[in-house]
């Protein structure tokens, strides 16, 4: 673990303490419904309040310790705000030059690449006022990298954006992720971004963190609501393994075999993380013959929960991955369904997400 | 918004740049140094003078005379005799003092502000009742009783001199109750005169040493108040700080040279 | 249309004063500013009081206080007297203390909005990047203030030589000294000389025209859009 935080925020009457881990690596996700703290907890991380009796730990170096405080300047971290908040009196290269005179020492950051992956190129003589919303969202993330931060703090960057916006935006910030080494702390309320870019994802609900882990551990464990949402769904990482020249078919190779998708869509060997909503699988107690769907693997059930009176949830263990399916209650039924049945699964369809 | 153009204005001084405060800085010093040596190159052959404001202009031509003859020039303050009296009493550094009263020179005295014995009359006011039109008071003080006029201006009834004067004379004539409504008080006398001159005023109740500085076709209609309806309006100099040059100068504003100019200028003399 | 050299006198300590006083108080007045815009004192309001006195203190009332202290006989004169230095009333120092004061809520006034319409946001972003507290001030918190920067200049600037009865009470009416020019045309219209009163004073209102002028032109060009 690479931050480790025990935050008391509320005065007298009203207290709140609030534990964190996150590890050294990719990125870690505090997800929750709004008002549930996350923005305070990241503020506090960052130093950009002060609460008592809390304590901040990063790496070997204490943030905030009980004789301690490290003012936010001090602390090898970079903030990106809900808004783009740059400094509208510098052009968007001022803004970016403005965290590489203030970088630390040892932080080797090439600022061209960080320009690229944000397609900043063009944008480097604008004025601030002459951006979009979208534009200014990734000087500010470019800013932020340009300082060439240990830990990278974002605030919901993509909240405050219109959908085209977003969409232009995630691709970026995949590409962020997977290209530089930096961890991130990534606060989010939709459960579509965290799938795409967390690893390791927070849970955070009114009275604090609810339970943290792995991303695929996460979303399939049936006793953290995620699992319990209309669009709940498992994400797995595969890797491209060969096409199929005839069909127009990507074989994409996980530890439970090989799933197919419509279409040329990664090159081979390259790594993409897919995802599998609960509401796309089905069960089969045989291997199916004579039918449409391509992708049947065998699954050994692991548990299973009741989600309201007429359906129930199911948790599968395929290969070495956990993938959800919801089912009807009388289909359990007639399945018969029992912890660690061998049932065969049935995927419809599948979210490309890298 | 980029960063040259904050620069206009020599505002780049703020940006970081501290060459420029520091040039700023040394104007603002140097600029300093020059006037210290300016004031003091003329010191010893000047008298500071505090003047009444209703006596500065005749001063003026006072003065010339006695720069001339004695060669000591005045530095004159104008102001009203109250803030040159508070002004006094605080450390002002003037000389001489020539008030638009009797009282406040003789409190100076009895202060220790002022050299005993110096305080001396120098000149008497004269109140006259004035319009800019011409043929308005011809008739003297009948057109005081009369509705065609809508303004009468006089000085502050309860500290000028002048507006304690035009009190008196308006009581003795009965009409300081009647003529409430049609008063106008200016600040001083000088205001009052304002009043009149820029058709505000139909009438006041002025200085003749105010009305006589106007060119000769400009100074409409005049009618003396006589001396007997006010108490005299007795201008007192008093020297501050002792020395032979302020001597020399109370002595020539004494003298017949000077008492011929203030007599010109509209004011009696004792 | 006469312009004598004493008017010509006049007008450099006018000028002077104006320097002098514009640069002390935005010394003086920027801290302040930035303490009265970011301060959570809850006293604070109190500080505010004080900076707007001289906006409805009569002139010549404030500048007869500062008399009672400034002369050789007032607590701050006479203890510079004692020190063998001159008691600052009736000298050009001690109208600089006098502008200070009278001008202060129109330099501090601007600058404190400015810096409150800055919002805490682009100093964190500031912090976080690793700008520290004086680093964050005057890359970020003076640039952004800029246009309440100028405002205030040109504010002090004019307000100091426009001002009367304060320099009139504190200075004296000193000529070469402490004459300034709305003295002047105080004085040339006493003594009814209205040409040279009408010179200077049109002089003054075009000079103050245009300054105020240079405000609303350079408000449009600092006008930065809200991001």
């Amino acid at each position: 673990m690479t931050l480790r935080a025990s935050i008391s925020f509320g005065q007298k009457h009203f207290q709140k303490k609030m534990d964190l881990e996150a590890p050294s690596h990719g990125v870690t996700a505090l997800f929750g419904p709004s008002g549930c703290g996350k923005t305070s907890l990241l503020r506090a991380l960052a130093g950009l309040d002060r609460h008592a009796e809390s304590e901040v730990q990063f790496r070997d170096q204490i943030w905030q310790g009980k004789a301690r405080w490290l003012p936010p300047h001090k602390r090898s971290l970079a903030f990106v705000f809900q808004e783009p908040s740059l400094f509208a009196h510098l052009t968007v290269l001022g803004n970016l030059k403005y965290a590489v005179k203030r970088r630390r020492e040892q932080a080797a950051v090439d600022l061209d690449e960080v320009i690229a992956l944000l397609h900043l190129n063009e944008l480097l003589p604008r004025k601030i006022h002459q951006l979009s919303g979208g534009e200014k969202q990734r000087v500010a993330i470019a800013r932020a990298l340009a300082k060439g931060p240990e830990i990278l703090l974002m605030d919901e960057p993509l909240a405050s954006l219109d959908l085209q916006s977003k969409r232009s935006l995630l691709p970026m910030l995949e590409a962020v992720t997977w290209k530089l080494s930096t961890p991130i702390l990534y606060v989010s309320h939709s459960l579509e971004e965290v799938t795409r870019l967390a690893n390791y994802l927070v849970l955070m609900g009114e009275p604090g963190v609810l339970a943290s882990g792995p991303i695929d551990e996460m979303l399939t464990n049936l006793d953290l609501p995620l699992a319990r949402d209309a669009d709940a769904c498992a994400v797995m990482e595969a890797t491209c393994v060969g096409f199929d020249e005839e069909f127009h078919l990507t074989s994409l190779g996980f530890s439970g075999g090989h799933l197919v998708v419509p279409g040329r869509v990664v090159a081979l060997g390259k790594q993409v993380r897919l995802r599998i909503a609960a509401r796309d699988v089905s069960l089969t107690l045989q291997h199916q013959q004579g039918t449409s769907i391509q992708n049947i693997f065998p699954a050994t059930v692991e548990a299973f929960q009741n989600q309201g009176d007429a359906q129930v949830l199911v948790r599968l263990r395929v290969g070495e991955v956990g993938i959800l399916a919801r089912i009807t209650q009388k289909s359990a039924a007639e399945l018969g369904l029992t912890s660690q049945q061998r049932v065969f699964a049935q995927i419809k369809s599948v979210g490309l997400l890298h | 918004m980029n960063s040259n153009s904050i620069s206009f204005f020599g505002f780049a001084c703020l940006r970081c740049q501290p060459q420029w405060v520091w040039a700023w800085s040394l104007v603002l010093l140097v600029s300093c140094v020059k006037q210290e040596t300016g004031v003091q190159g003329g010191d010893s052959l000047s008298l500071h003078v505090a003047v009444a404001s209703n006596f500065a202009q005749t001063l003026e031509e006072v003065g010339a005379v006695f720069e001339r003859e004695i060669g000591i020039s005045l530095v004159l303050s104008p102001g009203s005799t109250g803030k040159h009296y508070a002004q006094i009493v605080h450390g002002a550094p003037f000389d001489v003092f020539l008030a638009a009263d009797a009282e406040h020179p003789q409190r100076l005295v009895e202060q220790g502000f002022g050299v005993a014995g110096s305080n001396r009359c120098y000149a008497m006011g004269r109140l006259v009742l004035w319009s800019a039109q011409p043929g308005f008071v011809d008739k003297g003080i009948e057109v005081l009783e009369q509705n065609h006029w809508h303004h009468l201006a006089v000085a502050n009834p309860e500290f000028a001199p002048y507006g304690k004067a035009a009190r008196s004379a308006l009581e003795g004539l009965g009409l300081w109750q009647s003529l409430q409504a049609r008063l106008v008080r200016g600040e001083n006398v000088g205001q009052a005169f304002q009043f009149v001159l820029s058709g505000n005023a139909e009438l006041g109740l002025v200085a003749r040493s105010q009305v006589l500085r106007l060119a000769a076709e400009a100074r409409g209609s005049i009618w003396e108040v006589p001396q007997t309806m006010y108490p005299p309006l007795r201008q007192y100099a008093v020297i501050l700080r002792d020395g032979d040059e302020a001597k020399a100068f109370l002595q020539f504003l004494l003298g017949e040279e000077a008492r011929k100019i203030i007599r010109a200028a509209g004011y009696d003399l004792p | 249309m006469t312009f004598t050299e004493a008017d010509f006198q006049a007008l450099v300590i006018t000028l002077k004063l104006a320097a002098w006083t514009t640069s002390i108080l935005l010394f003086l007045g920027t801290p302040l500013a930035w303490w009265l815009a970011r301060s959570t004192w809850r006293y604070r309001f109190v500080a505010e009081a004080v900076v707007a006195l001289p906006l409805i203190l009569p002139p010549t009332v404030l500048g007869f206080y500062l008399l009672l202290v400034l002369g050789p006989q007032g607590w701050l004169g006479g203890w510079m007297n004692s020190l063998g230095l001159e008691a600052p009333a009736f000298t050009f120092s001690g109208l600089v203390m006098g502008s200070v004061l009278y001008s202060l809520p129109f330099v501090v006034q601007p600058l404190q909005d400015a810096f409150s319409s800055i919002g805490r946001r682009p100093l964190e972003v500031a912090a976080t990047l690793g700008a520290a507290p004086w680093d964050r001030f005057f890359s970020v918190a003076v640039p952004l203030a800029m246009p309440g920067f100028l405002t205030a200049t040109v504010l002090g600037f004019a307000h100091t030589i426009g001002e009367f009865g304060v320099v009139l009470m504190i200075g004296g009416n000193i000529p070469g000294q402490t004459k300034v020019l709305s003295i002047a045309i105080y004085d040339h219209v006493e003594s009814m000389e209205y040409g040279q009163a009408h010179t200077l004073a049109g002089g003054l209102l075009l000079a103050s025209f245009v300054l105020l002028m240079l405000i609303y032109a350079s408000h449009r060009r600092f006008r930065f859009t809200k991001i």
